[in-house]
């Protein structure tokens, strides 16, 4: 086994060659794809790899998800890039009212296959129209599932799963990861949508988390360690269908619990994640779930403000110890 | 475009068996025996029974909250159509649709769309699809005079001229949107001529008049299958009823539609071109008007025998894999 290391781009960028290698009613379409391969590079090489399957759209975020929306009623495995995720409500209507409910409304006789794929966060300045986390409005809307993986061999393998799920799927990838690099394993796989993953063991805490924020957790439960403070984080990777099986597993073993997320605290999935904990696992727990996010302001635009709304290490580290009481 | 005596009956019995449909789905619906809300096409046969007849059954169609007249113009069946007006384990949708979502995909209609303005979109993809797929199939996106004003139009009519997609716009101009006129809403007074601003063709068609909305939605659609791009084609019509069953109607006069009815009904108008061809004699007419009586008695029968859902099936067809 290799131990190559690639970016969360490279990564993405494999599994959409692989994929369309292997299935040719595979298609791309979104703004500035052809020339540009992407507003962040992140489809480079695959126009020209495939002519005609990689498409250019107008400005039009309502008929690039419709689009994807019809092609995939009629047979085709649309990928919507949605350029940012926060224009997901320029097209929010063909999401939240055709894609989501299709399926449903027509009494199961069409599916709807296609990955809606939407770059997302902050932490770039890019102000409070270019930086949001929004997953929370699409795991409330049923029909929908949601993926918001962290390393890169959690995106080769998810979107690859995506992509061949005949259910529409929102994609969330974050943009400061794109560059963010890590263990990925060149022969072929997947990782089934629904799974999280533990991707720090330990004794003391549970950690809930997902995409960058995978990684402050990571910084801070090592800063713990040395207070011999034995975190284990797991990541979702998957928000919905939600792996509770495995959350379950981890808070049984620690009795504690932390949630840290980017989104905005007020009505993000952290307290739907801490309800299910208290309905379902009340019993196992030491102290009350805790909740970490952004604070509930828009993201600004000046750095000294954008990173004191942001979710930092040290309100992990300090999260952690007001749930342990230390 | 030609039409044997033929199809001549075979239209005329179609834009019955619609107006029979609605009129007992009005019935019924004033009996409570149909749950929700309801919006009908009485008026407006001409054009949903010319379009779908240039069409093929491979062909697609987006259709409306007003689209009954479209799903029998396709080829759906009556019997599952009231089936699901019923909210019965038979109908389409197994009663999660109701009226406003029925769809038909082995007809190739991809769903009626409670959303106005809701099908552009979802035509640009199948218009993609068959684009990528390369066969001749075009689609028609069905909408009304109100659905002209969403940026959905817009966008889509955009996007399919630049990629010259095999896509009718089909715009049902029946002088109202929901409840409020298109003289007051419509800003230019012609969704066909909007069409020059995309720079594809834009009919505005005489739309009770079944011939020429023949005539024209198959011109656009022979354009369309030669990969020449995409027409807007505007038919010109009236519906009766309100915009909902039990809409009070304070926007218009009952002479209003009085007179559309004695003028320009579209079934009268094409009976009179059938009689005064020799094609339709009394016993012909007294014939079709039974059958379409027995065809649409029967479906509302398999409606009404058919058993309710159970309540948890409302838990299934979410999705594929679950």
């Amino acid at each position: 086994m290799s131990n190559r290391e690639i970016s969360c781009s490279t990564a993405l960028r494999e599994a959409l060659e692989e994929e369309m290698e292997r299935d040719d009613t595979i298609f791309i379409i979104g703004e500035d794809l052809v020339a540009h391969g992407g507003i962040f590079g992140q489809f480079e090489g695959l126009p020209e790899r495939f002519p005609g399957r990689v498409i250019d759209s107008p400005i039009s975020e309502t008929c690039i998800v419709g689009s994807g929306v019809g092609a995939a009623l009629t047979g085709m495995r649309p990928i919507v890039d949605m350029h940012f995720a926060d224009f997901v409500t320029t097209g929010m209507d063909e999401i939240a009212n055709q894609m989501a409910k299709i399926r449903y409304m027509f009494g199961g006789q069409a599916k709807v296959p296609m990955v809606l794929w939407a770059p997302d966060g902050g932490g770039l300045s890019a102000a409070a129209q270019h930086s949001q986390s929004l997953e929370s409005w699409f795991v409330h809307i049923p029909g929908l599932k949601v993926v918001a993986p962290s390393e890169p061999s959690d995106v080769k393998g998810l979107i690859k799963a995506a992509i061949r799920d005949d259910d529409p799927v929102i994609f969330f990838q974050h943009k400061r990861l794109f560059a963010q690099t890590g263990h990925v394993p060149e022969d072929e796989y997947i990782i089934p949508i629904g799974s999280a993953a533990v991707k720090r063991p330990g004794k003391d805490i549970t950690i809930l988390t997902y995409s960058r924020m995978t990684y402050l957790c990571l910084e801070a439960a090592e800063q713990l360690a040395k207070e011999e403070i034995d975190v284990e984080i797991v990541d979702l990777r998957t928000l919905k269908p939600l792996d509770f099986a495995l959350i379950a597993e981890s808070v049984k073993k620690t009795y504690n619990v932390l949630i840290v997320h980017e989104a905005c605290l007020t009505g993000g999935f952290g307290g739907e994640i801490a309800a299910r904990i208290g309905e379902e696992l009340f019993d196992y727990l030491d102290a009350p779930v805790m909740r970490i996010g952004a604070k509930d302001v828009p993201i600004p635009f000046s750095p000294v403000m954008e990173d004191f709304v942001l979710p930092k290490v040290s309100d992990v580290v300090e999260g952690v110890k007001k749930v342990l009481n230390r | 475009m030609k039409t044997s005596k033929k199809e001549k009956l075979s239209l005329f019995k179609k834009m019955l068996t619609v107006r029979a449909f609605e009129q007992k789905a009005g019935e019924l619906f004033q009996q409570n025996l149909i749950p929700g809300f309801i919006h009908l096409s009485i008026g407006q046969e001409a054009s949903s029974i010319g379009t779908c007849s240039v069409l093929r059954t491979d062909d697609y169609v987006a259709s409306t909250h007003r689209g009954h007249g479209h799903m029998i113009g396709k080829g759906a069946d009556p019997r599952m159509m009231f089936a699901e007006l019923f909210g019965k384990t038979t109908g389409y949708c197994k009663g999660k649709g109701g009226s406003m979502h029925i769809a038909d995909f082995s007809v190739g209609i991809l769903g009626a769309n409670g959303v106005v303005g809701g099908g552009f979109p979802i035509m640009i993809g199948a218009g993609l699809s068959i684009k990528l797929r390369k066969t001749d199939q075009v689609g028609v996106v069905f909408f009304g005079d109100g659905a002209a004003n969403r940026g959905t139009f817009h966008e889509a009519c955009n996007m399919a001229a630049i990629l010259k997609l095999p896509i009718i716009f089909l715009c049902e101009n029946n002088l109202y949107a929901s409840t409020t006129p298109s003289e007051y809403t419509l800003a230019g007074g012609s969704v066909a001529g909007r069409a020059g601003g995309y720079g594809i063709p834009g009919h505005a068609v005489d739309g009770n008049d079944i011939l020429e909305v023949r005539n024209v939605v198959e011109k656009a659609v022979a354009r369309a299958r030669k990969g020449k791009g995409p027409s807007i084609v505007e038919n010109m019509t009236y519906r009766y009823r309100g915009h909902f069953e039990g809409d009070p109607q304070k926007y218009r006069s009952t002479d209003e539609i009085d007179t559309h009815r004695k003028t320009s009904d579209p079934i009268e108008r094409f009976k009179k071109h059938l009689q005064k061809e020799g094609i339709l004699t009394t016993e012909l007419e007294d014939k079709i008007k039974k059958d379409v009586t027995k065809l649409i008695g029967e479906a509302v029968q398999f409606g009404q025998d058919a058993p309710l859902p159970r309540p948890e099936d409302a838990l299934e067809d979410l999705f594929v894999n679950p």
